[in-house]
């Protein structure tokens, strides 16, 4: 079997895997949905995951070990995980194919040349590394941004907001369709537009921009395998540039960095054996050097030192922080829950009610894409019995909580439920506060026990003079765990009449409503 | 350079270019694997930025015996200070050559001193003076307040005054505040308290004008300690006794003084208007704050009883509502010509 052959079984492999682990990533009664599928596992590869949170947290989250196998095995052969496993590679190496078939070959192996630019992903590398690194004394913790471009984590979240739901494949229930994703348009729009982008330049995203990629070259750059080119059966013919992926310049002096293991050179090279894989150095030439000028470089880090200011200027994470955006259960305090969050979108994906949802543009760019309840989307609020979100986070940001520990009972007793948030009545909507009219759905559909929302007696009169009954919503806040349940429910269909905010949240202490006694009841 | 296109390659200098590059390979793979094991789950989630609280107890209760309260009649706020201290033992009776003295004063609102909603620059430089005279070895000035901290220090002339007095001023950052619990409190539990100017600190005094207060029916120098918490301690008006009387029992000041020159009768405890103030004419310097405060009670027209966290703290140890049981010294200070 030829390499090539091996490698696109390879690729194919993991992207059914990846497509795979997308789909059952549901909480459900189809036997696809989630039974102990590694749903996290191509996060978990990513060494830039690990790399940043470790930057931001000196702590590794137990499932990123993974990513320490690819680091080694990164160390030892080379950019392997981007030519044999990457899905977001496999899309971009397919796009390219498509787009470059039927041209003339003189174009395509121009298409396929080094270019200088491609340096300009070690800028971006570093920039968001540095911003991850600035220790937390000068700032506070930095804020993790490399979900923004790292290609797993942008790649799975494309798959779970918008591929598959636009594929029909989006529910929770099956294979129906039926979720809601806000913000899809923008995550559809810049996968599909790096998918297009193919057509111009072959894997311009792993070429240009990616982080991930630039992080394993740097790893990789010294590896003692790789491809070796022997100068003297080499005619410079050039046709190994014709489906050369990574744009290395396969002749000689070839550009470790940039090669991507795809091995297509092999095969289109018309002389017998120039080009093979073995120990290194190649003896055409080397140059494993990523290139980046000393100016890029100090350019990127002060790009990447200006984030962290820049990122916590806006006070989100401290006195200005946004009551609206109500966090799923296990969210840790906000400042470390940006430290942690790369906006994969898993638990968005995973989450059965379809409550949780990407935080938009104008929420700030330091939360955007960040998973927020919005109770009208979901189809129940956030569900009692439900945990799902915190196994599927693969990074911590959301911790893996009990049912105990959720609603504060069995071993978490004494401890306190876990509040998202706290529901407030709007009088000025209310239908028996404000229109004399009987309702308190909100009352009857409040999962808590005793019930958080009681009612005030009163008498009203209908428009025709005739005396009402009226029961009235009221929240107690000591009780209320902010589930978001009585704001679906809420007839009062657009602006909700009860709505909940993420005061009294129990992740921060600092946003407690409550005295630190009635808390622990 | 054009690459040679025929013809043997070079001797290999590869095996040892090889060879060091699985050299440097390995000793990539040891470390990798060193540091994965040692920052494996080290923080895990939801531990990362939390401090540990620390005591948040304030005990600098005076030593010896003597007279615990004097009440002195007068309009010069200097001199019924200073009749007050002489009253009670003087002030070498609680301040010591080399002591570092923290006083705690009333700046809570951005207003001028004529309006009395802070405690008055003559008391709180006069403070200074005496301690200084008596050989402390710094004399700082401080409060949390609650309008912007920089102008209430200014505009209530308490900074100035101080440092013509030769004290220093302690604006709280957000980084002054430390999380602290009190043992067998309910309520000031892991919560921010102001920190850092305590360092050092051997001897506290309190002092604060007395107010009307809508929510706690008066504040005076319990009340006062209310500056000490930092977070969001409005939260604590949900239970507005109970937070006095535990503030009561955090801080065990070496004494307080409870400026009744002028009271603020209503509108409190912001004022705004000298027609909420009455000439109460009245000092007490006390090493009780619960005494002096059930006195202050009475300048407003009050008793102890209208204002249960005085009772609350007494309850907590912190002192007694019967103020004539300490057997106050009631003296007239001398008017300034």
């Amino acid at each position: 079997m030829r390499i090539t052959t091996a490698r696109r079984i390879a690729q194919a492999f993991f992207f059914l895997l990846f497509a795979w682990l997308c789909l059952v990533a549901a909480v459900g009664t189809g036997w696809f949905q989630w039974r102990g599928w590694p749903i996290r596992w191509f996060l978990e590869l990513d060494p830039l995951v690990a790399v940043g949170t470790v930057l931001t947290t000196h702590s590794l989250y137990p499932g990123l070990a993974w990513a320490l196998g690819t680091i080694v095995v990164t160390i030892l052969l080379g950019r392997v995980f981007c030519g044999w496993i990457c899905p977001f590679g496999t899309i971009h190496q397919a796009a390219g194919w498509i787009g470059r078939h039927g041209r003339r070959p003189k174009l395509v192996i121009d298409s396929n040349q080094y270019h200088p630019l491609q340096r300009l992903k070690y800028g971006i590398l570093a920039a968001f590394l540095v911003a991850a690194a600035v220790p937390p004394k000068l700032t506070g913790l930095a804020h993790l941004h490399t979900g923004l471009l790292d290609p797993i984590p942008l790649v799975q979240r494309s798959f779970n907001l918008v591929v598959l739901p636009v594929a029909g494949l989006g529910s929770g229930g099956g294979f129906s369709g039926g979720r809601f994703y806000a913000e899809s348009v923008v995550i559809g729009t810049v996968f599909l537009g790096f998918v297009l982008l193919n057509f111009a330049v072959p894997r311009l995203f792993c070429r240009f921009v990616c982080p991930l990629g630039a992080l394993l070259a740097i790893l990789g750059r010294a590896a003692p395998f790789g491809i070796k080119t022997r100068k003297h059966a080499c005619t410079e013919c050039g046709a190994c540039n014709l489906n050369c992926e990574g744009a290395c310049n396969p002749k000689g002096p070839i550009q470790v960095s940039e090669c991507l293991l795809c091995m297509n050179c092999f095969e289109d090279c018309p002389t017998s054996h120039p080009i093979g894989y073995g120990p290194r150095p190649s003896l055409a030439g080397e140059i494993t050097s990523p290139g980046l000028s000393r100016r890029g470089f100090v350019a990127s880090v002060v790009a990447g030192l200006a984030v962290v200011p820049l990122s916590r200027l806006s006070g989100s994470d401290a006195n200005n922080w946004q009551a609206g955006l109500v966090r799923p259960p296990g969210a840790v305090a906000e400042d470390e829950f940006l430290a942690r969050c790369i906006k994969c979108g898993e638990c968005m994906r995973v989450c059965p009610t379809n409550v949780l949802q990407p935080a938009g543009f104008s929420t700030g760019m330091e939360v955007l894409w960040t998973p927020v309840l919005n109770n009208r989307i979901g189809t129940s609020g956030c569900q009692m019995d439900c945990v799902a979100c915190g196994y599927a986070c693969p990074t911590g940001a959301i911790r893996r909580l009990t049912l105990d520990e959720k609603l504060g009972r069995g071993e978490s007793r004494g401890a306190g439920p876990i509040r998202l948030g706290l529901a407030a009545v709007d009088r000025g909507r209310c239908l028996p506060w404000a229109m004399g009219r009987p309702c308190i759905v909100c009352e009857e559909t409040c999962p808590v026990s005793p019930k958080a929302i009681t009612v005030e007696e009163a008498q009203g009169l209908s428009p025709d003079g005739v005396a009402v009954r009226l029961q009235r919503p009221v929240v107690d806040p000591s009780r209320c765990i902010g589930c978001g349940v009585c704001e679906h429910e809420c007839p009062m269909n657009g602006i909700r009449a009860i709505r909940v905010s993420a005061d009294n949240e129990s992740r921060d202490p600092a946003h407690s409503i409550l005295l630190h006694h009635e808390n622990k009841s | 350079m054009k690459p040679e296109t025929s013809g043997p390659d070079p001797a290999p200098p590869s095996r040892r270019e090889f060879l060091r590059r699985a050299v440097q390979a390995g000793a990539g793979v040891a470390v990798t694997a060193a540091l994965g094991a040692w920052l494996l789950d080290r923080r895990p989630p939801g531990t990362i930025g939390r401090i540990a609280a620390v005591d948040a107890r304030r005990s600098f209760g005076p030593k010896g015996a003597g007279p615990t309260l004097s009440i002195i009649t007068g309009r010069a706020r200097r001199q019924m200070l200073r009749r007050g201290l002489a009253a009670v033992g003087g002030i070498e009776r609680f301040i010591a050559r080399g002591d570092r003295v923290l006083i705690k004063v009333n700046a809570a609102f951005a207003s001028p001193a004529a309006l009395a909603a802070t405690t008055h620059p003559d008391v709180a430089a006069e403070l200074v003076t005496l301690c200084l005279a008596a050989g402390a070895a710094s004399v700082i000035v401080t409060d949390n307040p609650i309008n912007d901290p920089e102008s209430c220090f200014e505009l209530t002339g308490i900074g100035p005054a101080v440092r013509a007095a030769g004290g220093r001023l302690f604006v709280p950052r957000a980084d002054s505040f430390h999380p602290g619990t009190v043992e067998g409190s309910r309520l000031i539990r892991d919560w921010p308290v102001l920190h850092s100017p305590f360092a050092g600190v051997t001897k506290l005094i309190g002092t604060a004008p007395v107010k009307h207060h809508h929510r706690a029916g008066a504040s005076m120098t319990l009340k006062n300690w209310y500056g000490l918490l930092g977070g969001r301690r409005n939260q604590f008006h949900q239970d507005i006794d109970g937070i006095v009387s535990e503030l009561a029992r955090m801080v065990t000041p070496t004494f307080v003084v409870l400026d009744g020159a002028q009271s603020m009768m209503s509108n409190g405890p912001t004022g705004g208007s000298l027609a909420d103030l009455k000439e109460t004419r009245t000092l007490v310097v006390s090493t009780d704050p619960v005494a002096a405060d059930a006195y202050g009670a009475t300048l407003l027209g009050k008793t102890h009883r209208d204002l249960p966290y005085l009772a609350a703290a007494a309850a907590l140890g912190a002192g007694t509502v019967d103020f004539e049981s300490l057997r106050p010294v009631r003296a007239a200070a001398e008017e300034e010509g």
